[in-house]
């Protein structure tokens, strides 16, 4: 394949269609509220975590809406659960019952080796 | 006659239960922590024994706590057990004095006028009678606000009547079946043998006058048999457990036993001993202003014991403890709930019928694995040394006026102290706790601690009652722990403060982490009748309502909070205050977007009373560490 | 006999009722609770989209409303409210009573107040405005900071108290994106050396001539536009503000240093609205303003036979939409009074 000067590698837009969506489902199933969401980051820039590193609520919840689960897998254990977020969301999401359920849905697809 | 088929099905469930309690004792005994076991053994043979019978007399059979909350309800329940409990005592004696030799089995006592139907027609024979009347007619009476509570919930003064499962339900309609059996069954006999009192007397004449009272007789003798037989072979799978299952609790509690953080044979005990009495339920806010009518105390401990999965219910509380301050079995119902919180969901269900006779440790649920997290990004500590440490707390960030007033405070106070997370702190991990991650929780306090240390600070004082209450109970600190109200309060105490009265009627809103939570009442109020008028309500203490804002739920809605925070505020400012006082900025923050009524909290208004104002203003230093911490 | 209307609220929705009415031969008594007519108008200073004085439309307003078929009640309220068939009586604070055939509701909007968003600091932190305080600024032809200097970066952050769950209200007040849009570039106009940013969570330009105001401020005036809700405000020792702000374009969170903040406070339904409402028996929506009988063809008419809304009593509008709607108002009670006669 090299020889025709392109790579198999992942494109950079997100495949819609071949993206698993199971981890957004399963959040939207047992918290509505993830549906409210409006990226308006009013919850990544309270939040201390992702003052300190590379890591934003908002783009968890766009990135798990898309099925781009990679990132979020790791980067959703530096949340410390405190709330903030919650308080600042003008939505009125459920956020730290996004984070617990997240994680849930991953440790769930780790089980089944997705 | 000395014995007749009908009394087999009350023998059998007799001796049935009787073993049955015998064994689940030894078993809840056996599963005890060594040290548990010691506290018992100790328990048993000291003075905590008879303040154990006491108890049992006052709590089990009197209902003393279930009366003062709500007298009808503690008639029903005081009615049925105590009257059950003097019919049988009295039985026995009657039995014992009467019958026709001392030292009778039980049955001969249960079932004395079928043996003795021609007793109790002169004398002490029939003021007896009257007596064993009139305590029927006691017990029928609690049966009948039962029935009616049943059927018309509300008769009893209770909002909502606790929900049944199928063999609730038989074992309720054979519990009910017994004393009107019982009665009929008397009544015929007497009719029959024109004996009887004021009650089985005047029934079974008035019966024999139109039935043939000799033959109904003996079917409702079975009946009133069968009733108690059914009733106590399924005794262990219904709530009625509760009725053995609190003697248990009560000698435990007061051998110093305590519901700790893991199952146990002592958080079981708990479970067991609910009666479903409803008053969690009636005291729990998500019941009366969210309309959340599942999850209450009562029916967590009805999930648990039937092995249901309780994630949702476990989760979807505020752990205000407002429950666990009214529960007249004195259940520590927040701890239990907590405890689900850690546990694993269930894999497999075990809802056999069989199974829920013997509810051992195997069939439990383990502890949830840890879920990882991964903290590495966390900065190193380097605190600035200082005598006073002040930790807002992250939601204090949110809250300004109470961060402004606290420095204000600190600064007139001429202490020398380091304002920690001024920047914007790591979070104290009591959230993680209340999700049950207790584990994780670790990590961040074991890196609060290491600063903590550092600065060499004798006292740490924080405005935020969840920041309080982990500091106090699961940081091992070598510092004193204050409240801002503990703090300011002993600074006016020492003379360092002074502060001006003001003029302003003012309502206090205790905030659940650190009332209920952590039993800090008087300081807050003491330090407010200081500088204002302090006016009472309804809900104080104790009875202090949740502002609806409690991180410990993770399900609830941000409308349904609001609408508890709307319902509580308007509670709390019937009487119009000047201002709504509270303690905790997520309390302040929750009810200001709840009410028109101007909300603060108490370092606000003290600020507003200080005579000298700070001398510096110190809110936000330049150059402080984190900006260079910021690696993206 | 000449017919009678009562008109409760002298902003610009009453003002023009009242004058549309007196014009169609009917005898009008104009209730406003303040000394002066014009409700908010008369703290503005220049109006988008044209950014003519607010003098002008209030010397227009004046015009049509100053005439003897208006009876004013300034410094008045509404303490009773009675409906009597198709008869109206109210008795006003001062005691009088009046009676009508016709009232129309013209109670306006009400300010969100600002600190009850307490993590922006309005009321606590020294320099830290409302969009309303800033046109008072304007007016006075001072903009400065509370110490006297004049202030170098502003920032204007955008939906304070509207589509905020947090503060009760779910909606979108329509016209403080499009007021902030107006106010930078005032603010640049005014002090050419400052930079000024916006931070907004959507730019809901939707009105006739909004975008082009928008590309002007762009383009002309070189106002910065960041997209994210600013979540909190502190202040450093030397009196700057500091936002927290994740700029969601760039995926990263921005901290910013600031000397002014601007909070563009939302419209809500106003108190005097409120008491109206509890007075009469008229019917609230769940955003609190005065629900209209019919969401299309009804917007002026309320529950009660007889009564008719005009202006942002109803939901948030700007001055030319209030103005149209107060006409529409009149065109029902016309025909209300024609029908009942
Ligand atoms: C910051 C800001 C800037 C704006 N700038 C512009 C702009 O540039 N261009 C533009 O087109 N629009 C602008 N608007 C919108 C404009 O202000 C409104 O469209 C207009 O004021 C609405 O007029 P109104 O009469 O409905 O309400 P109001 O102006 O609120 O008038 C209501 C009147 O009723 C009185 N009242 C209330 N209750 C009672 C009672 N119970 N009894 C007696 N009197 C009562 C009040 O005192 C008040 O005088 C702006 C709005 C805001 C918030
Ligand atoms: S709960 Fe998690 S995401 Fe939310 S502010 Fe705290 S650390 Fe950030
Ligand atoms: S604050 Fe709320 S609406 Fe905004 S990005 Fe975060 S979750 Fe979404
Ligand atoms: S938990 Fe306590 S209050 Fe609730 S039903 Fe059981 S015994 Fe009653
Ligand atoms: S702790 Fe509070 S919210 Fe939870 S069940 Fe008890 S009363 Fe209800
Ligand atoms: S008009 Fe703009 S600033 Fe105003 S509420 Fe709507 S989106 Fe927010």
């Amino acid at each position: 394949m090299e020889k025709f000067g392109f790579s198999i590698s992942k494109g950079r837009q997100i495949d819609y269609e071949a993206n698993d969506r199971r981890v957004a489902d399963f959040i939207y199933e047992r918290e509505p509220s993830f549906r409210l969401c409006i990226e308006c980051g009013g919850c990544s820039a309270t939040c201390t975590t992702g003052n300190l590193t590379k890591f934003s609520l908002r783009e968890i919840h766009i990135l798990i809406k898309r099925g781009e689960n990679d990132k979020v897998r790791e980067d959703i254990k530096k949340c410390m659960l405190c709330g903030k977020c919650t308080l600042v969301c003008p939505r009125g999401v459920n956020t730290r019952n996004i984070v617990m359920l997240a994680k849930q849905a991953f440790i769930k697809s780790d089980e089944y080796a997705v | 006659m000395q014995f007749d088929p009908f009394v087999i099905p009350f023998n059998i469930g007799l001796y049935f239960i009787l073993i049955y309690v015998v064994v689940r004792s030894i078993i809840w005994f056996r599963d005890l922590s060594r040290p548990d076991k010691l506290r018992l053994q100790r328990g048993f043979f000291g003075i905590a024994f008879v303040q154990s019978l006491k108890e049992i007399f006052l709590e089990s059979l009197i209902h003393r706590k279930i009366l003062k909350t709500n007298l009808r309800l503690g008639y029903m329940h005081m009615s049925l057990a105590f009257g059950w409990f003097l019919l049988i005592l009295f039985g026995t004696i009657e039995a014992d004095i009467f019958g026709a030799k001392h030292l009778n089995a039980p049955y001969k006592a249960i079932f004395f006028r079928f043996f003795n139907p021609e007793h109790g027609r002169i004398g002490f024979e029939a003021a007896y009678g009257f007596l064993m009347d009139l305590i029927l007619a006691f017990v029928l009476s609690g049966l009948f606000l039962a029935v009616s509570k049943r059927l018309w919930s509300g008769v009893v003064g209770m909002k909502k009547t606790t929900r049944l499962k199928t063999t609730d339900k038989i074992a309720l309609t054979s519990l009910w079946l017994i004393f009107p059996s019982r009665l009929l069954a008397e009544s015929f006999t007497c009719g029959a043998y024109n004996s009887g009192s004021f009650l089985t007397g005047s029934l079974g004449s008035w019966l024999a006058s139109f039935l043939p009272a000799q033959q109904l007789a003996y079917p409702f003798w079975c009946l009133y048999s069968l009733s108690l037989g059914t009733f106590f072979v399924l005794l262990p799978v219904t709530r009625y457990m509760h009725i053995p299952t609190e003697l248990f609790l009560i000698f435990m509690r007061n051998s110093g036993i305590r519901t700790g953080d893991k199952t146990g044979s002592f958080s079981e005990v708990e479970t067991y001993s609910c009666s479903s009495c409803g008053i969690c339920i009636d005291a729990c806010q998500l019941n009366f202003s969210a309309g959340i009518t599942n999850i209450q105390s009562a029916y967590l401990m009805k999930a648990i014991r039937n092995n249901d999965d309780v994630s949702e219910i476990a989760h979807n509380c505020l752990l205000c403890g407002r429950c666990d301050q009214k529960c007249p079995v004195g259940i520590e119902l927040s701890p239990i709930r907590m405890i689900q919180r850690r546990l694993d969901e269930p894999g497999n269900d075990f809802k056999n019928i069989y199974k829920g006779y013997f509810r051992t440790r195997q069939t439990t649920l383990q502890e949830k694995p840890i879920t990882s997290v991964n903290y590495d990004f966390l900065p190193g500590t380097n605190p600035e040394k200082a005598d006073v440490l002040f930790f807002a707390g992250c939601m204090t960030h949110l809250t300004p006026a109470i961060k402004n007033s606290m420095v204000k405070i600190l600064d007139a106070s001429g202490v020398n102290y380091s304002f920690i997370d001024e920047q914007g702190g790591v979070c104290c991990g009591r959230p993680l706790m209340l999700a049950g991650q207790d584990k994780e929780a670790r990590e961040l306090i074991n890196y609060n601690s290491q600063m903590i240390w550092k600065s060499g600070a004798h006292t740490l004082v924080t405005s935020c009652p969840i920041c309080y209450k982990v500091f106090k109970e699961s940081y091992y600190l070598d510092v004193e722990v204050l409240h801002h109200t503990e703090f300011i309060k002993k600074l006016v105490d020492e003379g360092t403060l002074k502060l001006n009265f003001l003029r302003k009627r003012v309502v206090y809103h205790a905030p659940c982490e650190l009332g209920r939570g952590s039993g800090v009442y008087d300081a807050p109020k003491e330090l407010l009748k200081h500088v204002s008028r302090l006016e009472k309500n309804k809900f104080e203490d104790e009875n202090s309502l949740c502002c609806g804002g409690s991180l410990a739920n993770m399900k609830i809605s941000s409308q349904k909070r609001n609408k508890i925070a709307q319902d509580a505020a308007a509670e709390l400012t019937k009487d119009y205050p000047d201002i709504l006082a509270t303690a905790c900025p997520l309390c302040k923050k929750t009810f200001s977007s709840a009410t028109d009524a101007h909300v603060a909290d108490i370092s606000e208004i003290v600020a507003e009373a200080l005579i000298e104002p700070g001398i510096k203003k110190n809110i936000i230093k330049q150059n402080s560490t984190i900006k260079e911490l910021v690696k993206i | 006999m000449s017919k009678h209307v009562i008109v409760i609220g002298g902003g610009v929705a009453g003002l023009e009722a009242a004058g549309q009415l007196s014009k169609a031969g009917i005898e009008v008594s104009l209730i406003e609770k303040d000394s002066l007519t014009g409700g908010h108008l008369n703290n503005w200073y220049k109006l988008f989209p044209d950014r003519r004085h607010s003098s002008e439309v209030k010397a227009y307003l004046d015009g049509i409303s100053l005439n003897d078929r208006i009876r004013l009640l300034t410094g008045t309220t509404v303490e009773k409210f009675h409906r009597n068939k198709s008869h109206f009586s109210i008795i006003t604070d001062k005691g009088k009573e009046l009676s009508a055939d016709a009232v129309v509701v013209a109670t306006g909007f009400d300010l969100f107040k600002s600190e009850k968003k307490e993590e922006y600091g309005y009321g606590i932190y020294d320099n830290v405005i409302s969009s309303s305080d800033l046109e008072v600024m304007f007016r006075s032809g001072k903009i400065v900071l509370q110490n006297g200097t004049v202030p170098k970066t502003i920032g204007i952050v955008h939906c304070v108290g509207s589509r905020d769950e947090k503060a009760g209200n779910l909606y979108c007040s329509k016209l403080c994106c499009v007021t902030a849009v107006k106010q930078a570039i005032e603010l640049r106009e005014h002090l050419p050396a400052s930079k000024v940013f916006c931070f907004y969570m959507d730019m809901r330009m939707g009105g006739a001539f909004y975008e082009e105001l928008y590309r002007e401020a762009q383009e002309e005036w070189a106002v910065n536009f960041i997209r994210g809700k600013v979540s909190e405000a502190s202040e450093t020792i030397d009196n700057k503000l500091v936002i927290k702000v994740e700029d969601t374009l760039a995926g990263r969170p921005l901290k910013m240093e600031l000397d002014l903040l601007v909070l563009m406070a939302g419209m809500e339904m106003s108190e005097g609205g409120k008491k109206i409402a509890t007075l009469s028996g008229l019917t609230t929506g769940q955003n609190r303003f005065f629900s209209a009988a019919d969401p299309h063809y009804g917007s002026n008419r309320s529950n009660i036979n007889g009564v008719f809304y005009a202006g942002t009593c109803t939901a948030p509008m700007n001055i030319t939409e209030t103005i149209s709607h107060a006409r529409a108002a009149v065109s029902d009670v016309m025909d209300y009074l024609k029908e009942s006669n």
